[in-house]
Formats: structure tokens, sequence, C-alpha cells
């Protein structure tokens, strides 16, 4: 369970999360909604650890620890993983190689025995198969001349094989045409499960309709400002943000 | 490449030990007294028990360099050299060379074992116990301080007519290939360290490759100085006969010491006809400590001649360690068709300072060279990368093509490139990339959010960054040198 409480952060010095409450239970879904600038990034930057995202006041526990106090890596062997808005290219690292370091490194610190060559073969040829995703990506360097589909689904892949308790998906549509959409929506719900959470981060709701949520909140101007089942989803997308004190025109 | 998740166990289970070669091994040493004259040049060379020619060349190349002055234009810096305050010679004390491994001295075995250098049983027991006809990977010749203790698999390589063997030993039983090719690609009065390593070399390792043969195995030789005070000047020279092929690695480590130590080798490769020499490096010699003090100075001296047709000279070299590395290993490209490579990995942190390039000098018509340059700087250190790619008259058809890359880490390093191109003939064709680029903070995050540690995501990234050079390494050494490539960035971030 993931527990947040009155989370505030500041990036350069300026306060962009102001209060942040919200609990998350194993098995759900909930999707943060809201307009640019409203904090939804820098929430999922400050939940993996990112450096230059300080908290101020709050708390968040994981699973009874205190997340707040673990580097991101740890945090990572704990279980959160966040699908990047913008995933990162890494030149002449290998994909394989490079989920293979970090299986490693996350079994390393669970005091799990590492997987050798085989073993690892053997799994990153099950989650490709059941993805439905060719290995010819495989082969290539991490993120390296990926179309946006290839990256939001590389991500995809990379949350399947190191199976976290809860993933962060941050703005996962953006920069999809809606057939990318569809493919990268089915990966991510093969993986929902009653023991993993997730955290949806998008600005419209044509993704809610593919990754249904259990429940929405909209962000705006760092705080939670309402909550709601996925139906508020829809009533957004009918109103905009208005309602919410934003004018999406400026 | 697949090697990389071990890789970065073994980093990590080396890391702690920081500089782990820095042991010295006490061994009772025949040292000459510090300074440098026609004496000690003399002292050298009965030493050694050489014969007239060779004093009389080393006598000649100490009175030139008496003449010549320090070479002054590397982006270096370093305080004045007192070359009267070293020892030019010292070898672990024993009456006679050893016959055989059983004769050398223990301790020095225990040293190599240290270094992971299978001298003895790993390699010895596979050439035993292999099956008829399959042939052990690696033959090895250690030089420990001054003199070569231990040349592998000999007599195995002896049946197909490969010399290889210390300089020493080829001085007394090859002399006329040593007076031939002595001296016949760097000359004695190449440059101040080139001419001063004629004056004094001690010992250093001798290849022959006859006529037509692969060499079926790995050359290697490890250097280690052990000596304080005591500089290292080996000499090596590799001759590929027509139509022969040979791929030879050296290894370098010392142990850490608090003054600076001068290592000034010089590296002479001849391919003849059709000959192809594939030389590689990974040279770890102490880089000093966080602070830039102690370490290697490491002046060297490589070159190779392409003397016959579509011969070729492949340089790869991983260079980790040194507080200075100036060496800048060149091919003359002479045979019509014949081909240069240079594919460079230097790493600087801390205090480390690296002048290194190479030199491509196209004489014969279709001559190609490729330069692959990676050069990465952490902490304080600068590096500069200086080629000279120089296409004469005749060259016709010539072709280069220049890679140079910087990775800087952090923000207090420098990466410098300084390509010179020169070209007399219109039908080359030459081309230049250069590119720096910083170690990002999203690809350090990236890597950390998947649950690889800092130090772990900058040696996975820099690994990356390199592979196109790693992957020229031989099989057995690719992993050592990712390990090193690691182990030297230790500490450079966060």
């Amino acid at each position: 369970m993931i527990e947040i409480k009155n989370l505030h952060a500041t990036v350069d010095g300026k306060e962009i999360l102001k209060g942040v409450d919200l609990t998350i239970r194993p098995g759900e879904v909930h999707a943060i909604m809201g307009p640019n600038g409203a904090g939804k990034s820098t929430l999922s930057y400050v939940l993996a650890g990112r450096d230059g995202y300080e908290v101020t006041e709050g708390s968040v526990s994981f699973y009874g620890k205190d997340l707040l106090a673990m580097e991101p890596e740890e945090r990572a062997a704990e279980g959160v993983f966040l699908a990047f808005q913008y995933p990162v290219e890494i030149p002449g690292v290998g994909n394989t190689t490079f989920l293979k370091t970090a299986i490693n490194a996350i079994r390393k610190h669970r005091g799990e025995k590492e997987l050798d060559a085989m073993q690892f073969l053997k799994l990153i040829r099950e989650k490709t198969k059941a993805l439905g995703m060719s290995d010819e990506m495989l082969k290539r360097a991490v993120n390296v001349g990926f179309s946006g589909g290839e990256k939001k689904r590389n991500e995809t892949l990379q949350m399947a094989v190191l199976e976290p308790r809860f993933a962060v998906l941050d703005e996962t549509d953006s920069g999809l045409d809606i057939d990318a959409l569809k493919i990268v929506a089915e990966g991510v719900n093969a993986l929902r499960s009653p023991e993993r959470s997730m955290l949806v981060i998008t600005h419209y709701q044509r993704l809610l309709d593919y990754i249904v949520p259990d429940h929405v909140h909209v962000l705006a101007a760092g705080r939670i400002v309402k909550s709601g089942g996925k139906e508020l989803a829809l009533e957004l997308e009918k109103n905009g943000y208005r309602d919410f004190g934003v004018n999406e025109a400026a | 490449m697949a090697a990389q998740p071990e890789t970065i166990d073994q980093v990590r289970a080396v890391t702690e030990q920081k500089y782990k070669y820095g042991f010295t091994t006490d061994i009772e040493a025949e040292v000459a007294p510090k300074g440098l004259n026609e004496d000690i040049v003399r002292f050298i060379s009965a030493k050694k028990g050489e014969p007239e020619w060779l004093l009389e060349w080393r006598l000649k190349a100490f009175r030139v360099w008496q003449t010549m002055e320090e070479p002054q234009w590397a982006a270096v810096s370093f305080p004045p050299i007192d070359y009267q305050d070293a020892h030019y010679y010292a070898a672990p004390k024993k009456k006679e060379g050893p016959k055989s491994l059983d004769e050398v001295d223990p301790e020095l075995l225990k040293t190599y074992e240290k270094l992971g250098i299978p001298l003895r049983e790993q390699e010895i027991l596979a050439g035993v116990e292999g099956t008829e006809g399959k042939t052990p990977a690696i033959a090895v010749d250690a030089v420990f301080d001054s003199v070569s203790v231990a040349t592998t698999f000999k007599a195995k390589l002896e049946e197909m007519g490969i010399i290889f063997c210390s300089i020493s030993e080829a001085v007394q039983k090859n002399p006329e290939l040593v007076r031939k090719y002595l001296g016949s690609v760097v000359p004695y009065t190449d440059n101040f360290y080139a001419t001063l390593n004629c004056a004094v070399f001690t010992d250093g390792s001798f290849v022959y490759i006859p006529k037509g043969v692969r060499c079926p195995m790995e050359l290697s030789t490890y250097f280690r100085i052990n000596q304080a005070n005591t500089g290292q000047f080996e000499r090596t020279l590799i001759i590929a006969d027509e139509g022969a092929c040979v791929s030879y690695l050296e290894g370098c480590t010392a142990p850490k010491r608090d003054e600076n130590q001068l290592h000034a080798a010089v590296v002479e490769l001849v391919a003849m006809d059709d000959a192809t020499i594939k030389y590689s490096t990974v040279q770890n010699w102490y880089p000093g400590n966080e602070d830039g003090v102690g370490g290697i100075y490491n002046f060297v001296t490589k070159r190779g001649a392409c003397r016959g047709r579509n011969s070729k000279i492949s340089w790869t070299q991983v260079e980790t360690g040194s507080a200075i590395t100036w060496k800048y290993p060149s091919c003359i490209l002479q045979g019509d068709n014949s081909v240069g490579e240079f594919y460079s990995v230097a790493i600087t942190n801390n205090f480390q300072q690296a002048d290194t390039g190479t030199k491509m000098i196209h004489i014969g018509k279709n001559t190609r060279s490729t330069i692959v340059s990676k050069g990465i700087s952490a902490g304080r250190a600068q590096q500069t990368y200086r080629g000279l790619v120089k296409i004469l008259p005749k060259a016709e058809g010539a072709r280069n093509h220049t890679q140079c890359d910087s990775l800087l880490i952090g923000d207090q390093c420098g990466a410098h490139t300084v390509p010179y191109i020169e070209s007399r003939n219109r039908s080359a064709r030459i081309e230049h990339e250069a590119t720096t680029a910083k170690i990002s903070e999203d690809q350090l995050f990236y890597c950390r959010q998947r649950g690889i540690s800092e130090e772990d995501a900058v040696s996975l990234i820099v690994n990356g960054f390199c592979k196109e050079v790693l992957k020229e390494l031989p099989m057995e050494f690719a992993v050592e040198a990712q390990k090193l490539v690691g182990i030297s960035l230790e500490g450079s971030v966060g």
C-alpha cells in the first residue's frame, strides 16, 4: 500500500506540490489528470526520487517503509517503477544488457540469486512473447533510434521484466498515435494484477478508454482537488479543467 | 556485448580495493647505481652479455640523447624529471637467468598469480591436459622491472618456427634478426624518450613469425614495475614475415608509490607482404592517488611499419592508468594497399593527464587508415587527442576515416581534440568526425530508476560509449578491459 500524505515539493526553490494526499491499495489503478503545470510529472519524479525535486513537507509510506529516505535505485528494488514520458537513449548499451543489469541489481538487493545468461534469456523470451513483441528490439541499443511507440513499448517490457509492485505511468500516451496507444495499453493491461498497483498520469481522457482506472483524481495547482470514479474522466473530457480554476487557453 | 553485466559484478567485487595492483613484492633485487652516464650504459650492456654492435648502438643513442631536449608540445605538465636520480637497471637477484619456470623465484610467481596472469598453472595445464592438436589460447612473456622472467609455450611455438622470447634472449640467439630490425622503425635519433630507451633499454619481448605462419595463440607480455626509483625501459620488436599473422597483447601494472616513476618504452612492428599484426594494449599503470600524488609517467613510442603490399597493422589500446600518458601508436603505410588501424579508449580521472593519439603516414598507393578514438575524462583530468594523418604525393587513392569522441563526466575535466591533416595527393580522401558529450543526468536517473546504482550506471554508459573499440580487443581481454573501465571511473560521480 502506498500512502502519500501532505506531500510538498519544490523544484529550483519553487513550490510545485502543495500538499498531495493519496492512498493506493494493492491491485488498484489510479489515474491522475490535470492541466499542464499542475505538478503531474513532479509527482512522478518525487516518487521515483529524482535529484532536484526536493520534498519540503509530508511523507510517503511504501508498504510500511519510508520511501522518501531511499535512493532511486533502492526504490526501484523495493518495487517502484516509473514509465518515463520521454524514455532516455543510451548509445552502445544493448537493450538486453540493460535489462539484465537492472534485473540482477534488483534481485541482488532483494537477496535473490542473480539470473545467469540462460535463465535471463528464458525470462525475456517469455515476457516479449506475452506482450506480443518481437525480440528484434532487444538487440538494439536502449531506445536509440526507437519510434515513439517503440520507446513506450520498451518501457512496458521493462516493467514486465522487473515486475514492480507499483508502477507510475507518466504521460504514456504522449507522442503516440491511436494504434500505438492501443498496443501499449494492451501491454499495460496485461500487467494488471491484484498485487500490482498503478498510477496513470495523463492529460487526456483517451488513454483511460484503454487503461480503465478504478479511481480518478484531478491535480491542479499542486493539490488533488477532486476525486471520483472513472466517470470523472469523462466529465473532465467534456468540461475541461475550467471548473478547477484553470483556464487551459492561458 | 553480452559480457557487460558480468563485468559490472566484477567491478563490484574489486572496487573496494581501488588500485588492486598496488602491492610490492619483496625480492632481493640487483640494482645499478643511480644516475645515467656512459658507464651505466656499458653496465647494462655487460649485464646482458651483449655483442659489441649493440653496445655501440646504445652509446650512439646515449650521445645523441645528451644533445636532445624533452618535447614540450604535448598538453601535459609535470615538474622537471631528474634523470640522474633514477636507477636504470633493476633485476630480481639471480646468478643465472632462469632456464625453466621451476627456477623462477616463487615470490615472483606469486606476484604474477596476484596479477591474475596464468603464467604457470592454468595455461600450462591447459597445454598438458588439452587434447592433441588443441592449442592453448595465450602464451605469456612476463617482464618484471627490467628483466624478462619467463616465457610460456616457447617450445610449442618453436615447432612452427615462431620465435617468442625476451629481447635479451633474442639478442643472444637470433642476433641477425635483431640487428636487421632493431631501430628500423623507430631510429635511435627519433625522439627524446625513444632515444633514451635505445641507450638504456633493459628487456622486452621479441616476436618473429615466419613466412606464411598464422600464430595459433595470442602472444602476451605482462610488464610490471616493482622496484622503487627505477625506470622501466622495455623494448618490443615484432616482425611478421610475408603472409604471417599474429595477435599480441601487452598488459601493464605497477605498485602504488608516492614518487613518480618513468616508463619509456619503444615498440616496433614490421609487417611484410600480406602480413597482419594486431597489437593490443591494456595499460593500467598506477595513476597516482586522488590528489594526484605519485603514478607512472608513461612516455612511450610505438610505431608499426607496413612494409609490404597488402599488409595490415592494427593498434588497439585501452589506457586507464598512468599519471601522465604521452603516446601515439603510429602506422607507416609504405606497401601498396596496406592498412593501418588505431582503436583507442583513454580514460582519465582525478588528476591524470593524457595526450594520446596516432599518426597515419600514407606512402603507398591505395593505403587505408581508420582511427577511432574514445576519450573519457572525469574528476580534474585533462585529455588530448592528437592525431596526424599525412598523405604523401605517391599515395594515390589513399583513404582515411577518423572518428574522435569525447565523453565528459563532471564539470572540472577537459577534453581536447587536435587533428593534424596533411595531404599532398589530390586523389586522397580524408574524413574527420568529432563529438563531445556528457553523461547526462537523464541517463543516470533512468538507470537508477531501473535499480542500477550510480557507479554501475556510469560503467554501463561508458562501456556503451567505448563499445566500438572494446570489441576490437581479443575476447580474453575484453572482459578485463570492461572491468577496468568501471574501476577507473570509480568515484567520478556523486
